[in-house]
C-alpha cells in the first residue's frame, strides 16, 4: 500500500500559559512507495514516533491528511486503516499465551466477519511460522527472550494481513548481537510479505543497513528523503551529514576563495562553482588519502598525528587540525597506506566526492564541481 | 550460609521477640483460656479443661445474633464496596478534568474519625421527636413512608450499618484501585485500540486481568476487616449492641471481657478462637479461588 502524507502537521497546545505551542511534526509532505521498507530516522524527541502514531491513527493530526493508496484515511479510526503496529516495549499481554496474543486482534473483528476458532488458530500458526516462533505457541511472554517477544509482537501485528506495518524503535530493547540478527529478520519478513513497512529509529546504522528509503527528521522538520546511499553520499545539510556515518563526519571551518577551498591558510581542494565565502567543511573519514613519505605536501591538508588505531583491514588515524570544530579528526585509510607512528605530522589529500561544503549561516549544502 | 546461621537469628531476634511476646503468646494464651472451664477471673482458678466454653458460646443467642449480623455485613459489604470502588476508580482514571479534586473528595472519609462519621449518619438517619432525619425527609418527599433506621426494623438497621461500612472502607479501596489502574502500561491500551477492541473488551480482557492481584488483595483484606467490624456498629447504635440486636462477633468478645455482663475471659476466648477459625477458613477459600482464577486467565 502506497502511503502519502500531505502537509501533515501536529501541534501540541502549550502546557502553561507562558509556554508557546510545540510543533512536533511540521508540514510533512512525502510519499512512501508500495512495498518498501522505510526508516524514520532522527535524534530522540524529533517527532518520529508522532509521525508513526498519526499514520496508525492513535494520534489525530492538527492539519494535513494521510492517504493509503488513493483513500484518505485521516479521519478513520485505527482499526479501519488496516495497519499493524509493533510497540517499542512490544505491549504483549502478559496474562495471555503467544497463541492468544496473536489471535487477540482477530477476536476483535465484528462477529459477522470474524473467522471461526479453527481458522483463527490456522492464521496464527501461519504468521508464527513466518516469524519462526511456531514452537513457542503455549508460552507466556515472560518465558521468552526479548528477541522472541519481538517476533510475537510482529506476528500479532501481521495476523490481520495489514496493508501497512509500523514498528516503533523495534530494536532498541535488544542487546547488540540480537539487534543485528533481528534487523535482518525484519528485512526478511518485509521481503516475504511485501507489506509497506515503516520503522522508527534513532540509530543511523540500523536505518542505513536494512531500509530501502530513509526519512531524516530533526525537531519535527523533514531534512531529507532518499535511498540510504544517496543520503549518505549527498547530504542536504550539515545535520544530515553529521547524523549519518560511523565514525561521524569531520567538521572544520574553512573558506572558499577563487575556486579554492582553504583550511586556515592552506589551500586543500579545488572547488569550482562555489562562490567566495566562509564555509563549514565536512569530510567523511574515508575521504583522506595520506601523502606517501618523501612526496611533496603541496596542496595537502597537514594534521598533527595523535594516534593510530589498527583495525586489520584498515587503519584509523586520529589527528588534529587547527581549523577543526572538534578536538580530533578521524580518518580511515587502507592498511597498505602506511603512516609511520613516529611522525609528528601527517598530510592528506582529499577525495572530492567525500568533501561537503555548507553555508555558514544556514548550514545548507553548497554545491561545487570537483575536477 | 550454614556457618552463619546463628547470626541470622541474632539479627531477627528483636522482631522475633516482639512478635513472640505480643502476638504468639497472646494467641496461645487465648486458646488456653478458651479451654479452661469455669474460669474465675478474680481468683484465677478453674474447674477443668474441656470444650464447655465453646458449647456455651455456640448456644448463646447473643452470639448467634452477632454471628448472623457479621455474616450479613461481610457478604453484603465486601463485594459491593469493591465493585463500587472499582467503578469509581475507572471513572476517576478516565477523566482528566478535576481528577485531583475528586480524588481528594473520595479520600476524605478515610481521614475522618469513625465516631464523627457516625454522628453524621445519625443526623441523616435517626428519627427523633423533632425530625425524621434527612433520609426520611427525602423518602417522604418521594411519597414513601418514613422508616426508623436506628431503632426500627432489623432490615433498616442492617441497611444503615452496611451503608456506613461501605462508605467507610471505600476510600482506601479507591486509592488502591486508582493507583493499580494507573500502573497499567498505556501501550497495552494503544495496542488494543489499533485492533479496534471495544471498551468493554478492553476492560474484561486487559484491565481486569492486569489488576486482578490487587482486587484479590482488596477482597481478602476486606473480608478480614469486615469480620472484625465493631466500631462501626458502636458509632451507629451505641455501646449496648446486644439490646439493639446489632452486635458483631468482636463486639460480643468485647462484651464478654469488659461489658456490663463482662468478666468471662474464657467465653471471650472461645468466641475469639471461633472468629479466628472462620477468618482463616474464608481466607483459605479466597486464596484458593484467586489461585484458580489466575491459572484460568493464564490458559
Amino acid at each position: 500500500m502506497k502511503i502519502l502524507l500531505k502537509n501533515l502537521t501536529k501541534t501540541y497546545p502549550p502546557r502553561t500559559r507562558k509556554e508557546s505551542p510545540v510543533t512536533a511534526v511540521d508540514n510533512f509532505d512525502f510519499e512512501i512507495p508500495d512495498g518498501k521498507l522505510v526508516a524514520l530516522l532522527g535524534p530522540s524527541g524529533c517527532g518520529k514516533s508522532t509521525v508513526l502514531n498519526m499514520i496508525c491513527g492513535l494520534l489525530e493530526p492538527t492539519s494535513g491528511s494521510i492517504f493509503f493508496g488513493d483513500d484518505d484515511v485521516t479521519d478513520l479510526p485505527p482499526e479501519h486503516r488496516g495497519v499493524g503496529m509493533v510497540f517499542q516495549n512490544y505491549a504483549l499481554y502478559p496474562h495471555l499465551t503467544v497463541q492468544q496474543n496473536i489471535t487477540f486482534p482477530l477476536e476483535n473483528i465484528p462477529k459477522s466477519r470474524r473467522p471461526g476458532k479453527e481458522e483463527m488458530k490456522a492464521k496464527a500458526l501461519e504468521v508464527a511460522k513466518l516469524v519462526q516462533i511456531d514452537q513457542l505457541m503455549e508460552r507466556k511472554p515472560k518465558e521468552m527472550s526479548g528477541g522472541q517477544q519481538q517476533r510475537v509482537a510482529i506476528a500479532r501485528a501481521l495476523v490481520k494481513r495489514p496493508g501497512v506495518l509500523l514498528l516503533d524503535e523495534p530494536l532498541s530493547n535488544l542487546d547488540a548481537r540480537l539487534r543485528l540478527q533481528t534487523r535482518e529478520e525484519i528485512r526478511r519478513i518485509q521481503r516475504e510479505t511485501g507489506i509497506t513497512t515503516i520503522f522508527v529509529t534513532h540509530d543511523q546504522e540500523e536505518a542505513m543497513s536494512i531500509s530501502d528509503m530513509i526519512v531524516v527528521m530533526k525537531e519535527g522538520v523533514l531534512q531529507q528523503i532518499g535511498r540510504p546511499q544517496e543520503v549518505y553520499d549527498c547530504p542536504a545539510n550539515l545535520f544530515v551529514a553529521k547524523f549519518l556515518g560511523t565514525p561521524p563526519i569531520n567538521v572544520l571551518e574553512g573558506s572558499v576563495r577563487e575556486g579554492m577551498l582553504y583550511l586556515g591558510e592552506d589551500p586543500v581542494l579545488k572547488v569550482k562553482g562555489a562562490a567566495d565565502q566562509d564555509v563549514i567543511v565536512g569530510i567523511r573519514p574515508e575521504g583522506f588519502i595520506p601523502v606517501p613519505e618523501g612526496e611533496s605536501t603541496e596542496g595537502a591538508m597537514k594534521c598533527t598525528l595523535k594516534a593510530l588505531e589498527v583495525m586489520g583491514r584498515d587503519v584509523s588515524v586520529v589527528s588534529s587540525h587547527p581549523a577543526a570544530q572538534t578536538e580530533t579528526i578521524r580518518s580511515i585509510i587502507r592498511a597498505e597506506d602506511k603512516v609511520d607512528e613516529g611522525l609528528r605530522t601527517v598530510a592528506f589529500r582529499l577525495r572530492p566526492g567525500k568533501v561537503f561544503l555548507f553555508r555558514k549561516e544556514t548550514e545548507e549544502r553548497l554545491m561545487f564541481e570537483a575536477e | 550460609m550454614r556457618k552463619n546461621g546463628w547470626k541470622g537469628w541474632l539479627y531477627l531476634l528483636p522482631a522475633v521477640a516482639f512478635l513472640g511476646v505480643f502476638m504468639v503468646y497472646p494467641l496461645v494464651d487465648v486458646l488456653i483460656y478458651s479451654l479452661e472451664e469455669g474460669y474465675n477471673s478474680a481468683s484465677q482458678t478453674f474447674f477443668g479443661v474441656g470444650l464447655y466454653n465453646y458449647s456455651y458460646v455456640l448456644h448463646d443467642t447473643y452470639f448467634l445474633q452477632a454471628l448472623k449480623n457479621t455474616f450479613i455485613l461481610v457478604i453484603i459489604t465486601v463485594p459491593l464496596s469493591t465493585g463500587i470502588a472499582l467503578l469509581i476508580s475507572l471513572a476517576l482514571s478516565s477523566i482528566k478534568w478535576l481528577q485531583n479534586l475528586f480524588q481528594t473528595v473520595f479520600f476524605l472519609p478515610y481521614v475522618t474519625n469513625t465516631l464523627a462519621v457516625g454522628l453524621v449518619f445519625m443526623i441523616l438517619f435517626k428519627k427523633t421527636a423533632y425530625s425524621d432525619g434527612l433520609v426520611n425527609l427525602i423518602i417522604i418527599w418521594f411519597g414513601g413512608e418514613s422508616v426508623d433506621f436506628i431503632e426500627g426494623p432489623y432490615w433498616a438497621r442492617m441497611f444503615v450499618l452496611c451503608f456506613y461500612t461501605i462508605w467507610i472502607v471505600m476510600p482506601f479501596k479507591i486509592l488502591i484501585l486508582t493507583s493499580a489502574l494507573a500502573s497499567v502500561n498505556r501501550t497495552y491500551y494503544d495496542a488494543a485500540r489499533i485492533d479496534g477492541t471495544s471498551r468493554f473488551r478492553i476492560f474484561t480482557r486487559i484491565t481486569l486481568p492486569m489488576i486482578s492481584p490487587i482486587i484479590f488483595y482488596l477482597v481478602i483484606t476486606g473480608f478480614i476487616g469486615a469480620f472484625k467490624a465493631y466500631s462501626d456498629s458502636v458509632a451507629l447504635f451505641g455501646v449496648n449492641l446486644n439490646a439493639a440486636g446489632m452486635n458483631t462477633i468482636v463486639g460480643y468478645i468485647y462484651d464478654m471481657l469488659y461489658g456490663s455482663g463482662g468478666g468471662y475471659p474464657s467465653f471471650a476466648g472461645a468466641a475469639a478462637i471461633i472468629l479466628f477459625a472462620i477468618v482463616l477458613t474464608i481466607t483459605c477459600i479466597n486464596l484458593l479461588i484467586s489461585g484458580k482464577m489466575q491459572a484460568n486467565t493464564a490458559e
